[in-house]
């Protein structure tokens, strides 16, 4: 069976650390920084758990600031 | 696999889009405009549209759209978006002409020049944000503020007997004979982006195959203006906003009943 692969960037300084593309990811990859902040002063969103990325793009749908890029390889010989 | 296997050029399946230009938007964390004008400015590019369109930004926190958006803009008095618009659309017929505007800006003071822009069946889109809420100037009541909600102006919540009903403008244009797509959408969940996309190209494809006013309100949050943070302004208008003003299309005349 075909395994999909996903990963995101996330351009850490354009980040306002908003939280809806932690509350929008289906597989719980995403989480605001705890303590570190940007040159903004805003604790921004970090992959927590980048294994479990699917590449479904639903965090770069919601996020107001176009600030996640999404990639996605789908294996299938996996 | 490794994140260098993934993360290659081929493998891209979301980016920024290119019409959206790099300096960083001045609305608050999680507002819905950002989330608006990353799709405006997608379906533009889709559509091809980025040498033909003219958007005229409002008076509100919409008011330096100009800035994050790369096509030809102008700045309209405050509520008179549609009525430039309309001149716009008139002296230059092979641009796409749309409005971009706020709950303030086009259901209070703009309300006579939204409605007889929609009357006269101008080819123009207006994209209309509600949110319920004067944001920019801090928080006050606007017309289509809920009732019992509370603002800086209703700090006890919106009273019917003193401050009136909230007006859903979208349900009055849709009865005029001029308007031809009139949709209600929200952009709080990536099935709802989706939704509101289709709607935003349709309203644009309307618009350059001059069929009439569409008309697409984004019901949104305004997480400073409710003092929510953005996740919960999102659960608030899911639970709150949607019971006065449920999402779908309101008339679209390309589809045969």
């Amino acid at each position: 069976m075909a395994k999909i692969f996903g990963a995101v960037e996330i351009d850490s300084n354009r980040c306002k650390g908003c939280d809806l593309c932690v509350a929008a990811c289906p597989t719980s990859v995403l989480s605001l920084q705890p303590k570190e902040v940007n040159d903004r002063g805003y604790h921004f969103a970090y992959t927590v758990n980048p294994d479990a990325c699917i590449g479904c793009g639903s965090c770069a749908a919601v996020c107001p600031d176009a600030c996640i890029e999404v990639y996605r390889l789908v294996d299938k010989n996996a | 696999m490794t994140r260098e296997d993934i993360i290659k050029d081929e493998n891209k399946v979301y980016s920024r889009p290119r019409l959206l230009l790099d300096a960083t938007m001045h609305y608050c964390p999680g507002c819905s405009h950002g989330v608006v004008h990353k799709l405006v400015a997608e379906v533009l590019e889709e559509l091809g549209m980025e040498d033909t369109a003219i958007g005229v930004a409002p008076v509100g926190c919409a008011v330096f759209a100009y800035n994050y958006i790369d096509i030809d803009w102008i700045e309209a008095a405050h509520g008179r978006a549609p009525a430039v618009a309309t001149a716009v659309s008139r002296l230059q017929p092979d641009n796409v002409v749309f409005t971009y505007q706020g709950d303030g800006d086009l259901a209070a003071i703009g309300t006579a020049e939204t409605i007889h822009a929609c009357t006269r069946g101008e080819n123009i889109m207006i994209i209309f944000i509600n949110n319920g809420i004067y944001g920019m100037t801090g928080g006050q009541m606007a017309p289509t503020t809920l009732e019992g909600m509370k603002t800086s102006t209703t700090p006890y919540g919106r009273r019917a007997d003193i401050n009136g009903f909230p007006v859903k403008i979208s349900d009055i244009v849709a009865m005029l004979d001029g308007t031809c797509y009139v949709t209600r959408q929200a952009v709080h969940t990536p099935a709802a982006v989706r939704s509101a996309r289709k709607a935003i190209r349709q309203a644009l494809i309307n618009t350059r195959e001059k069929r009439g006013t569409s008309f697409v309100e984004i019901v949104s949050t305004c997480s400073s203006g409710w003092k929510l943070s953005p996740v919960k302004a999102n659960k608030w208008m899911e639970e709150n906003m949607f019971a006065k003003y449920p999402l779908g299309d309101i008339k679209n005349t390309e589809v045969k009943k």
